[in-house]
Parts: structure tokens; sequence; C-alpha cells
């Protein structure tokens, strides 16, 4: 983290140091959430911040841990300014670590503004609904769970399912449709593994996206504490390229879980009531303060869109991380251990996913006309294809009349054939639906009661290829 | 004047506060951003900032205002978007950019705007606080009434038609000597609930064009409901709708912690969508108050509190206020957050021991009520909170204790909404105690209404019950009476109780449509079971092409619905008695 200005100030009496706080007597002029150096007896010094000032005492939250900070020798140094990120377009292409500092050995970055890394909301009277359809080339996220601009949508996965890959391959298709705007993507690793982190690297060089890449990288070797301002340093990146510009910036977070476990050791440390499985009660705003950065603003070219990453400790969609994402996120990417276990990739649980901005996003000049009928389509029948299963596994399927074992197949087709593509395969939205209404097709066409006789009519390979032979 | 002796997150600890008060309005800092006292201890003063406090250092300035927190009232409220605190923030985005500045102000109504002025009293009358002296046009769709402020009586001196700035006087009212000059404007601190004559019951059907609420779930005018679920179960969509199409002389949003690209929709979607009876912009009976979850979490707490407030001023003039606050779970975490920093001992899951009395302080401001002054009015605020429950489990403190207070429970349900079934409100644990409040209004047009809900309900939960012997012997195994029955719920719950939010036809459902839609699906239960008891196979119901018709009812519009239906019940004689007959 680089800072302008030199020390002001002193403070030498430092009382306690546990965990992460150091609490030392008052500091005159100290402000609150200011950055301060803990300078050890050895001369090491560590970055802190203070998150609770008074006339008694300041209380000091060291990055990177107490380790060696003693009462007697060690100094506090303040510097009279907040986090702030030095930013400037010659960031794209870089790596830095989760405090800020440039780890791909190239030099330091000339800063055309430094930014306090907590931003500012944005005027909510200032937004701009977000609404342009971004085309990932998954037919579940393009038919079912449309992804826009300026939207926050988290995957929600688990260990060991395909969460990396899927996010890889969004990384690498995305595009909006019709246009060739400027791009960027900032990609923020949160407490991750090394090859985690390097897989994505990797992936970025190879597409050559590493050049519109801004990357900040906390691996799971590096202090907790510093995952606290990882993701806010990479939204502070997202939000330069994004406002100052005009860049379409695609944010990814990951694994958000380890953040949120920082968060929680950080809690504990400074001895505050605990909530839900002792996450502090406030996550839900700590967490809204990140995911909230994504937008579209009246008037400026740029966008911001997030997709954060979070593995759901046990598969649990209620646990407290994910259900506080969700809370906040418009629509999640949930992945399903049974679908991996069919060998279906992605593996997307289309019923536990969802998308709120998807209304804005399609339709037609968007998508397809008939892009609304179809989604709500697909899902009543596949949800009755399901239902079927469920009781087909108790009674047989040999006891379903002839209607109810049509959708029973439909259901695997619609995770065969809809669901499942490859890692290299782009469907373009029209493919998609078309794919969609072959399924339709086996179905009776008056059980389709979800779209429209003119789509029926246009779109169903029974009447399209009737209006073939007309036309012939 | 104080000096800042703590800072910790949103609280602030100054000393040198003897003479303030609770409640008291404070400026902090250089920036002087807003703080409410909460406490005082000695000559230290406990305060809640409403802005970020950031960079604030001890020893700076805290200056008192003398004032309650409070809220202006007047015209100009309609139409307008707040922050919690009701700073204006379009003319906000105008002067300090689409990023909200801390400290920035911004006064809640225009100073600069001329308000034409009608009278409606004459020099020499006798007013008394509540009294209506004139009226202004706020919007083509609401008139404001100009009301004598609670605390002032006596006669008129002076009043005069003409166009004035809220600033200005408008009237001069004499008492024992001592005069008072009126403006369009007034003021009321925000936790205090404004005075009225007489509380009376909740009655009439706050008609909200939603079937599942309007036929099912009744809401009453001057009512209050909680709408609880979990992420994605459709509350935001449910309260949105709400606000769009009860038939009330204006609703106000309250946004309380919740997503900024949704509030962008709301206001974006308001600037084009039409009130259904009078074709004027939906906007023109609407103020928003957004404070999304990014900004200041204390001004959350606050945020409910301006919204109520503002809807007691409109019910003042003797009109049907809704209100809907989204989310109140996120204002009870801002009370949770301060309560932790204050140290106090915390109740269930940590929030604060008095969440419960403060929710039910918050509830029971909706009502319906005998305005004071004259002339004699009634008016009405109805309150519609929505709760997040953790992990969708409705037995944590916040659902719990608003389910103490409020008399109608629309339960939103995960299982439906992952169906993609909406509105995901579940008719088996969802509750309505207003069935009688509104029975009176349904019967002047809709005779049966009682006997035909009460059937519906009872069919699905038949369907509930039958449900359970399916998962374990098939739907094959069931006799046909039963079979009928399952194809019958499910009518009622795709073909009536689905309603999509996006379709031009059905988003809006008039009463009348809701009934005759509910009453063909009864029909066609009556007709189809006498052709099985006539000796014809289930089989032949299923395949019926009547069927079809049906479930495409919700594309007919309101107006034209009335007489395609009967079309419709004639076909359905043709058809299935036809058949019975062959």
């Amino acid at each position: 983290m680089e800072l302008s200005g030199l020390y002001v100030r002193e403070g030498k009496a430092i009382s306690k140091a546990k965990g992460a706080l150091v609490i030392a007597e008052r500091i005159p002029g100290t402000k609150y959430n200011e950055v301060v150096d803990v300078v050890l007896s050895n001369g090491d010094v560590k970055t802190g911040q203070a998150i609770d000032i008074s006339e008694d005492a300041t209380v000091i939250q060291v990055f990177g841990g107490v380790s060696e900070v003693d009462l007697k020798g060690s100094k506090i140094r303040c510097k009279g300014e907040t986090l702030k990120l030095p930013v400037s377009v010659d960031m794209l292409g870089r790596i830095f670590n989760g405090m800020g500092k440039p780890i791909d050995g190239g030099p330091a970055i000339i800063p055309d503004e430094y930014l306090d890394i907590n931003g500012e909301a944005i005027n909510p009277a200032s937004r701009q609904p977000p609404a342009e359809f971004i085309e990932t080339g998954i037919s579940s996220i393009d038919g079912l769970n449309v992804l826009v601009r300026g939207q926050k949508l988290p995957l929600f996965s688990g260990s060991g399912l395909p969460h990396n890959r899927l996010a890889a391959q969004i990384i690498r298709q995305a595009t909006v449709k019709g246009t060739d705007e400027k791009f960027a993507i900032v990609f923020g690793a949160i407490g991750i593994s090394y090859d985690d982190a390097a897989f994505f690297m990797s992936n970025l060089e190879r597409t050559g996206a590493l050049e519109r890449a801004v990357a900040f990288i906390n691996t799971a070797s590096d202090p907790a504490i510093e995952r606290i301002s990882t993701p806010r340093l990479a939204l502070t990146a997202a939000e330069y390229l994004a406002w100052k510009h005009d860049m379409h910036v695609l944010v990814i977070l990951t694994d958000m879980t380890n953040y949120c476990e920082a968060l929680r050791e950080l809690s504990s440390m400074r001895e505050e009531i605990p909530s839900r499985r002792g996450y502090p009660g406030y996550m839900y705003t700590d967490l809204a303060t990140i995911y909230e950065r994504a937008g579209r603003i009246i008037g400026h070219e740029g966008s911001v869109t997030i997709m954060p990453i979070l593995t759901m400790p046990d598969d649990d969609i209620t646990h407290p991380i994910p259900d506080l994402t969700g809370y906040i996120t418009e629509g999640q990417i949930v992945m399903s251990r049974n679908l991996m276990r069919k060998g279906v990739y992605p593996p997307i649980d289309v019923f536990l996913s969802l998308s709120r901005m998807m209304k804005e996003g399609i339709g037609p000049g968007k998508t397809r006309e008939d892009h609304n009928n179809v989604f709500m389509q697909i899902y009543a029948s596949y949800a009755e294809g399901i239902y079927l299963r469920e009781i087909s596994t108790i009674i047989g399927a040999d006891a379903l009349g002839d209607r109810d074992r049509l959708y029973l197949e439909n259901a695997d087709s619609v995770e065969q054939r809809f669901i499942s593509q490859g890692e290299q395969d782009k469907r373009k939205v029209e493919d998609t639906l078309d794919i969609a209404w072959d399924l339709f097709s086996v179905l009776p066409e008056e059980d389709l009661k979800l779209i429209k006789e003119d789509f029926i009519k246009k779109y169903h390979p029974k009447h399209a290829q009737d209006a073939g032979i007309k036309a012939q | 004047m104080g000096k800042i002796w703590r800072v910790s997150g949103p609280l602030v600890i100054a000393n040198e506060m003897r003479g303030s008060q609770v409640y008291e309005v404070v400026e902090i800092g250089e920036d002087g951003i807003v703080g409410e006292v909460i406490g005082l201890d000695g000559d230290k003063a406990v305060i809640q900032a409403h802005e970020e406090t950031l960079g604030l250092k001890t020893g700076e300035d805290v200056r008192p205002t003398g004032k309650i927190l409070s809220v202006e009232l007047g015209p100009g409220l309609l139409g307008s978007i707040y922050d919690g605190l009701q700073k204006s923030l379009l003319p906000m985005a105008e002067q300090t950019g689409a990023f909200i500045k801390r400290g920035a102000k911004s006064p809640a109504l225009p100073r600069d705007v001329k308000w034409p002025f009608t009278p409606t009293v004459k020099v020499g009358d006798v007013v008394e606080y509540g009294d209506i002296i004139g009226t202004v046009p706020e919007t083509p769709l609401v008139e404001h009434k100009v009301m004598v402020p609670v605390g002032i009586s006596g006669t008129i001196k002076h009043i005069r038609e003409g166009e004035y700035t809220i600033e200005e006087t408008v009237a001069v009212v004499e008492k024992d000597g001592k005069t008072h000059e009126l403006t369009l404007m007034q003021e009321w601190p925000v936790r205090k609930p404004r005075p009225y004559l007489k509380r009376q019951s909740p009655s009439g059907l706050l008609t909200t064009g939603m079937r599942i609420l309007d036929y099912m779930f009744p809401l009453a005018m001057g009512g209050k409901a909680a709408i609880p679920g979990g992420f994605g179960t459709g509350k935001t969509v449910a309260q949105q709708q709400l606000v769009r199409w009860a038939d009330t002389a204006l609703n106000i949003y309250v946004g309380c912690g919740e997503r900024g690209n949704e509030m962008a929709d709301v206001l974006f979607s308001f600037r084009q969508l039409k009130e259904p009876k009078t074709g004027r912009l939906l906007q023109e009976k609407e103020i928003f108050l957004a404070n999304t979850s990014n900004m200041p979490v204390v001004a959350r707490e606050a945020s409910i509190f301006v919204g109520v407030t503002m809807a007691e001023y409109y019910r003042d003039m003797g009109y049907n206020v809704l209100l809907v606050a989204d989310s109140t779970s996120r204002w009870a975490e801002a009370m949770r957050e301060m309560g932790g920093r204050l140290e106090e001992m915390p109740g269930e899951e940590g929030f604060p021991s008095y969440m419960g009395s403060r929710l039910s302080g918050f509830y029971e401001r909706a009502g319906m009520i005998d305005c004071l002054g004259s002339p004699n009015r009634t008016g009405s605020v109805t309150v519609v909170g929505a709760v997040s429950p953790p992990g969708a489990d409705f037995s944590e403190p916040v659902t719990q204790n608003t389910l103490r207070i409020v008399d109608a429970l629309f339960a939103l349900d995960v299982g439906l909404a992952n169906k993609r079934h909406f509105p995901a409100i579940s008719w088996l644990t969802s509750y309505s105690l207003y069935v009688d409040a509104v029975k009176d209004w349904w019967n002047t047009f809709d005779r049966g209404w009682e006997e035909t809900r009460g059937a519906a309900l009872r069919i699905l939960q038949q369907e509930a019950e039958l449900e359970e012997i399916v998962r374990l012997v098939g739907p094959e195994a069931l006799p046909d009476s039963d079979k009928l029955l399952l194809l019958v719920s499910r009518m009622i719950r795709e073909d009536f109780l689905q309603q999509s939010a996006y379709s031009d036809a059905d988003t809006y459902c008039s009463p009348g449509k809701a009934g005759l839609m509910l009453k063909t699906i009864l029909k066609f239960h009556e007709s189809a079971q006498n052709m099985l008891n006539g000796g014809a196979g289930y089989e032949t119901i299923r395949t019926s092409p009547i069927i079809y018709r049906i479930a495409r009812m919700k594309e007919i519009t309101n107006d034209e619905f009335a007489d395609r239906c009967k079309e419709l019940w004639a076909e359905m004689d043709e058809t299935l008695v036809a058949r019975t007959r062959a």
C-alpha cells in the first residue's frame, strides 16, 4: 500500500497485543480508520489501522498479525491517511498482492490518483438499471439465468465442484451482442490455493486476456487479515477503470468464503458479540459494501459487473455466507453435486439458480421475443419431470401413465442436452432457445401453457416444419 | 459545543455535551455529518452517526442543533426520492455527482417552487389544529390539503389565494393577541406518532391486483401485514407490485438496506408505468425512500420512521396511504449493530431485547382513524413489511416478533419460488384476519365471495393431504374423483394463483376478473364431477380442450373478461355436458 506523505505523529506505550489487535495509549490527532505503521524493536514495520479511537486508548488492527510486537520497544507511527490505493491505467496487465503491492517483478505504479479503498456509495437516484445482455455461451445461464452488465451474480459452489472452470469459461466467452467496447477483467483472489490462482492466471494468459486484466492475489498462505482489504482493492481498481476510463469491467472475486472467515476471525479478536455461527452481526452490511459497488451510472459509459465465487460449507445454502450473499446479490448460480456425479458439465442447479436482472436483459432486440416464455415453460416442464422422478423412485416408472413418462424422459433430456455442454462449447442464445424448442417438441402441444400461441406457431419445430413445407 | 471523545464505527461519544437531550440531532466534525444523541451520561453524550465516520478525530467539534430528528412535511414530497434521513437524492446528484459525499446536504422540499394555494377558509373563521385551511394541487393525482399545525389555533387574520413557496406565509392566525404565521410546510419529529381523533378498525379491501391477496388473503385499509421469505422468493417483486397497483391515494416505498440496482429499476419503471384508473404516471402518487444496503447502517433505523411519519401526514388529510418497508430485517440488524457497539446485553440471536417493542411501535402506527379538525374525514395507513429471515427459517426473532403484531401473513415459500411459481405466497401457511373486515366490501359486487374462497382453500388443503398418498402409491392408483381433485387444485394453482408481474394483461387483475376466474375453475370441477358421476372416465376430462382454454384466461384483459368469460362458460356447458350425454 503506497501512501503519500511522511509520518506525522508517533506513539509509544503499547499496553496490549493479542491476535491482530494492538491497544496503545491515546495518540492525539489519530483519525478513525487511519492507517498506521507499527514499528517493531528490530526495525521491521507492519501496517495497521485504527479501528477504535478515544481519549483513553487507540485500538489498532495489525495486518499480518501481532507476532514479534513487544510492549516496550514497539512504536506506532501515524500518517494521517485512511487506506488508499494508487491507481492508473497502467495497472492493466499487472499482478498485485492482497495489499496492493506489485508482485510480478514490474515497477511500482505511477499513480494517476490515490483512491480510498472503501469507495463511496452510488446515489440510488444516479443508478442506471442494468439491461444489457451478456452472452456467456452457456445455455443454463443465457437461457435461464441471464447475466447483464452492472449486475452482481455470484457462483455458489462447493468443495470439489468445477466452479473455477466455469468462471474461466465465462471470462473466455463473455461478450455483449453486437458491441466492440472497451472491457477489462479484475481478478481478486482471496485466500485461495496457489494452484487455483495459477489456474486463473494461466487461463488469462493463454486467451490473451491478461493484458486487459488486473489481478490482486492473496493466497492461502498470506495473512488472513489482508483478506479484508483484497476485494476492496480489486473493486477500487474496477471502479477507476469503469467510471474514469469508461470500461466495462467484470470483477471475479474468489473465494468469498475465505473473506467471511477472515471477518469472523477479526470480529472475535475484537471481542464482539457474535451472531449466527459466530459471524459478526454486521456481516450483511459489510458484504453489501463490497457487492453493491456493482452497477451502471446514468451518463457514464462504463459498468462494473461482479461475479463473486463462494464455496458453501457442507453444500449448505442456508449457511450464513451464501445466505447473506443471496440477500444482497441479484440472484445466484448454484452448482449441484448430483449433476456433477451424473457427468453433467456445467453442473448448474437451475432451480436454485436465479437472475433477478433477467427480465430487463431479454426479449426482442436483446435476445429473442420468445425468450421469456421459453424460460418459464422449461422450468415448469422440468419441475414436473423432477417431481415425477422423485415419485418414481418409490413406486417405479412403470406405475406412471404415458403422459407422466414423457415428462420423466424430458427431465433427463433437459439435463443431458440443455444444461450439459462442452467446456469449449460457446452456444449462441438463439441456439440455446432452439434446443429448448426441440425438447418441447416431444411434449403434448396443449401442455405448453406458458408460451403464447403466436410463438408456438412460429418456433415450434412441428409448425416450423409445416411452414417450411408450405413455403416450398 | 461538544468534543469527540471516542469513535467506534457508527458510535461516537462526545463530552462537554451538558444541556443536550436524547434524540437531539447533532452535527459532527468538519463535514458536519448528521448524528443523533441516543444516551446521556454526565457530560458525555452517546451519539449514533447516520453517516460514515471514517477519518474523524478525537477533539473535533460536535454541534448540537437543538432539534429532535424531524421531517419536513408539505407539497413536493410526492415523486421525490429520499435517503433515510429525508435528504432529497435527485438534487443531491445534480450538486455532488453520482456518488454520495459525506455531510452533503439536500433539503427535503424544494425551496424555489411556487405552489398555487386556494384557501378553503376565510378571514374571521376560527380554526383549530388539524383544520384544513386550503389546498395545493401537488400532483394531478393528489390534492395536498394544508392543515393547521398541531398546537396552533385561533382566528384567521389573513389568508389569500396565490402562488407561494413553502417558506412564504399563506395565512396568519391570531389567538390572545399572539399571531402565528402559517406556511405550506410543517415539521414533525419522526419517532412520535401524529395525533388523531379516534381509532377505527381496519375496513374495506385494499385492492392490490394480486389474486392471491385480494381474493384469498385480503388486506384491509388500515391493516398491517408481513411478507417473510428467503432470498429469491420474490419479496421485492411482491412489494413493488403492491405500490404499483394498490388503489390507495398514495404509496410510500421504503427501501431499507436493500439493493441499489433494484431501487433504480423501481424508480425507472415508475416514471413510465401508468395508474390503472386514471392513466396518469404512477410516480405522481409515490414517495420513495432509498437507503441501500451499502449506505450508512444507522440511517436505516431512521428511514422506517421517516417513511411512516410522511404516511401519517397524508393520512391526516383524509387519504388512504400504503407504506411498504423492504426490509424490516435490515432495520432490526441496524438496531443489533448499534446495540452491540453500545455493549448492551443482547437478547435472542444478538438482537437487542427492545427489538420487539420497536417493531410493534412501528407497526402500530398503521390504522384507520378519524382525523383531527374540520371538515370531518377519515384516513388510513396500511403497513406491509418484508422480513428476510436467515436461511428462510421463520423461527428467527424478527419474523416471530413481527407475527405477534401483524394481522396478515403472506408467507413466501422457497419451494414454490424454485419452481418459478410466482407470487410464491404459500396458500397453506399464509393467513389474513381481515376476512371479516372486507366481507361487506366484497359482498357489494361479488356475492358468494366467502363460499368461493372457502371452496378453493378446501381443495388446496385436500390436495396437500392427497399429495402424501401420491408419493406412496403413485398418481395412477388414485380413484377418478381424487384424480379430478388433483387436476382442479393444479388449475387453481397454475391458472389462478400464479400471476405474472411481467405480463401486460396479467400484472394487474381486477377483483371482478379474479372472482370470475376462480368461479370458472370451480364450475369446471362441478361439471367434471357430474361427468364422472354419469360414468365418464377421467381421461375424457383430462384431455378436454376446455382445460387449455381455462389456462389461457389470464391473457384476457380486465375489461373484456366478463364477456369472454360468458363465452367460456357456454363452451364449457356445451363440451362437458354434451360429453356426459354422449
